[in-house]
């Protein structure tokens, strides 16, 4: 035992105040793209782990898609074994100096926090973020041995989180593992949709560049289903997993929304992020900048869009949103963050169709008013418009940030595997689909989620797989 | 890392290139692209895949400078290397024995990307024409590649200096009538041209599928850039195309999506003459 750890009775625990997390000033923040929440020192988040009353049947980690053993992790942190921690985390996901920035831990462990209950849950995604970074930049965590090799080869479609947990979880069971990649660079929507203020695209990379030692080999630049089909896959590897992502923007279908200035928020955030838009003409991929935007959306991409477009110097960033903030979708945190950076929300609105001036760029977005109804299918209020209630936002960009559909290259060009009426491979629990060898999950499974359901669906059809390359059953009732 | 094998002037800004690509070649069809990436910090460019050898691992493709990029590209020279080269995207070209004349309207450097297609209708038993247009003379390319895969070969130049003087659309009201019995008529080039081209035959009711250029960024679906109406709906040019109906494109939308980053396409050009040999690039 270390300096910092306490024998604490659970009064005392309960009597720590939950840490707060430090952030970049708003008004500073929003002209660079450094990261907003600064993270924890060594003593903040020792003290923070003292709040954790160490369950014996721990409520979180069956709340945890990742499955990870969370009270472990923090009485390390508690200990002042800060590597010990990230080892632990790092023995079940791939992911954890990103998860502990993105993943909404207020609906998934720290709900189910037994602290939460009576006091705020322990802050678990800031201490996972803090021990998984102190592997990262101040103490090496030696890469652990993988298992002998299997002979056996995996092909991973797509490089984001559903993938990139497969590729390790496999690699570590000793399996030949490539990881496939359509873009020039890896991490899938870690890369090109969440900006660099909520996750340091290095995190991305080195998170990425564990598995790599752990011998799982990446291809970039390779679009399965264009460069090579799903079933030339099968003829060089044992098993595919298909973790696509669901990779196609939606858009509103109302009239106008092919103006210039009118951007699918996978677009403008692709653009800013991937393509590093910002430092234009340094980077040579321009993005519209300034003006009026307006982002159509209330979840955490439009959070991400309206936020990325005050940093690119917006005279004034509106979020409209058909809902009220109490239904916003997005994370409190990233709602809260958007405020103090000086985003309008225009709550109870509903654009019907967009404006456009002789150049055919977008001025406004025309707008119904809205009241709510009675819950609908999703427990959320209903949106009803108000009639005659017709007004105009005024707009020189408008940001269509309202979810994704299924990207058809790797359904339509493979032979077998069966999708539901939206275009989104069908897959039992474990990720099989109706194809034998072939396993899928993540968004191109489920449909936009976060990240963290993404990993979660990876584990399961890492087991799947590992089963499989094991004793080559195909369960029947997937078939029929 | 792709190698660039050769590379030849063809008129004053259009160029043709020969990459080693293989993962391309091995899969590649008429009427496909790729998306090209010079350098770290460069942008993500459509260009379509002109020609190609699956065993030697290379492919064609023919460009024009028009921007920073392309200027860009022009300057490297074989041996010299391109980051990112991604493909085949894009469908094939739909390629079947059709019950009449196959016609190519290539305009400019559009010539190189109706080659493959023209080919393909060839190939597969068609009576085959095209008919090429240029500016002048010395603007016209691919004329001797059209020939070996063409029936008939027409050339249009503005001023008159090759071929018959006048305009594509010229050229091909004469073909219609003379009779020539055409079921399917392919423009490739210039937006205009394709609309014109498009307009001249609905009143003939002859099929008319288009090659379109649209602005991209990802080339694989995902962003939405490249969108454009056809019948009424918004298609994805990147992924459900890039052929698509003549008849059905709304061709003002889509020529006043390419003109969205004019201004900044400006910029990009004149950072590029001032700083264009300072890039951390692949030499």
């Amino acid at each position: 035992m270390s300096d910092y750890s306490k024998n604490l009775t659970i009064a005392e625990r309960c009597a720590i105040p939950r840490q707060p997390m430090p952030h970049q000033d708003p008004v500073e923040r929003i002209s660079n793209f450094n990261e907003v929440a600064l993270g924890w020192d060594k003593d903040t988040a020792v003290e923070e782990a003292h709040r954790c009353l160490l369950c014996k049947t721990p409520k979180c980690v069956t709340n945890c898609p990742a499955e990870i053993d969370i009270p472990g992790f923090i009485r390390k942190i508690a200990d002042g074994n800060f590597l010990e921690s990230a080892r632990i985390l790092r023995a079940s996901s791939a992911l954890p100096a990103v998860c502990g920035r993105v993943c909404p831990q207020e609906s998934q462990c720290e709900l189910t926090c037994s602290l939460g209950k009576k006091y705020q849950p322990v802050a678990i995604g800031r201490l996972e973020r803090f021990a998984s970074d102190y592997a990262l930049f101040e103490e090496e965590l030696p890469i652990p041995d993988t298992a002998p090799p299997t002979g056996k080869r995996v092909a991973v479609v797509g490089a984001g989180p559903a993938g990139i947990t497969v590729a390790g979880d496999l690699v570590k069971l000793g399996h030949e593992v490539t990881l496939f990649e359509a873009l020039h660079e890896p991490g899938g929507v870690l890369v090109y949709g969440i900006p660099e203020f909520r996750l340091p695209k290095e995190i991305v990379r080195l998170e990425l560049e564990v598995i790599q030692k752990l011998g799982v080999r990446l291809v970039k630049n390779f679009v399965v289903g264009r460069t090579a089909t799903v079933d030339d896959l099968l003829e060089e590897f044992d098993a595919v997993f298909l973790g696509n992502g669901a990779g196609a923007p939606k858009f509103l279908g109302i009239p106008g929304e092919n103006l210039n200035g009118v951007y699918s928020a996978s677009e403008y955030l692709t653009r800013c992020n991937l393509m590093k838009s910002h430092n234009f003409p340094g980077n040579s991929t321009p993005v519209a900048e300034g003006g009026k935007v307006v982002v159509l959306g209330g979840g955490n991409v439009a959070m991400d869009a309206v936020r990325m477009s005050l940093r690119l110097g917006a005279d004034e960033a509106t979020i409209l949103y058909r809902r009220s903030r109490k239904e916003l979708p997005a994370r409190i945190e990233e709602i809260e963050n958007a405020e103090a950076e000086g985003v309008n929300f225009n709550y109870l609105v509903n654009p019907v169709r967009f404006i456009g001036n002789e150049q055919n760029w977008v001025t406004g977005v025309e707008c119904l008013r809205m009241e709510l109804g009675e819950p609908d299918s999703s427990g959320r209020c209903r949106p009803l418009p108000v009639k005659g209630s017709e007004f105009v936002v005024p707009a020189e960009m408008v940001i269509v940030a309202i979810g994704q559909s299924a990207n058809p290259i790797v359904a339509s060009t493979a032979t077998g595997i069966e999708t539901d009426e939206r275009g989104y491979f069908i897959a039992d629990d474990d990720g099989r689909t109706t194809k034998p060898g072939v396993f899928a999950g993540g968004d191109i499974v489920t449909g936009a989620a976060t990240v963290i359901l993404a990993i979660g669906a990876g584990k399961k059809s890492a087991r799947a797989i590992h089963d499989y390359l094991g004793d080559s059953r195909w369960p029947a009732e997937i078939l029929s | 890392m792709h190698t660039i094998l050769s590379k030849k002037i063809l008129t004053e800004r259009t160029w043709h290139m020969r990459v080693a690509a293989p993962l391309v070649a091995r899969k590649c069809c008429a009427g496909q692209f790729i998306m090209l990436r010079i350098h770290e910090s460069g942008e993500r460019i459509p260009l379509t895949i002109a020609d190609w050898d699956r065993a030697a691992g290379f492919i064609d493709i023919y460009f024009q400078e028009i921007g920073a990029t392309t200027e860009l590209l022009a300057t490297l020279e074989p041996g010299d290397t391109i980051l990112d080269v991604v493909g085949p995207l894009g469908n094939p070209s739909h390629v079947e024995k059709i019950d009449g004349t196959f016609v190519m309207v290539g305009g400019g450097f559009g010539i190189a990307a109706g080659y493959p297609v023209a080919r393909a209708f060839k190939e597969a038993g068609n009576r085959v024409v095209a008919v090429l247009g240029a500016k002048t003379r010395k603007l016209l390319i691919c004329e001797e590649m059209l020939k070996s895969v063409c029936d008939e070969v027409y050339v249009a130049t503005n001023d008159g200096s090759y071929g018959t003087q006048g305009l594509v659309s010229d050229v091909l009201q004469g073909l219609l009538d003379e009779g020539e019995d055409i079921r399917l008529v392919y423009p490739v080039g210039p937006p205009i041209m394709m609309k014109i081209i498009s307009q001249m035959t609905l009143p003939h009711k002859i099929k008319t599928i288009v090659s379109l250029n649209s602005i991209m960024v990802d080339g694989t679906g995902m962003c939405g850039s490249c969108r454009v109406t056809v019948a009424g709906k918004t298609r994805f040019v990147c992924s459900e195309g890039i052929d698509f109906d003549g008849h059905e494109v709304n061709w003002d939308e889509m020529m006043s999506r390419q003109k969205m980053y004019g201004r900044q396409e400006a910029v990009a050009l004149s950072h590029h003459h001032e700083h264009g040999a300072c890039w951390g690039g692949a030499r």
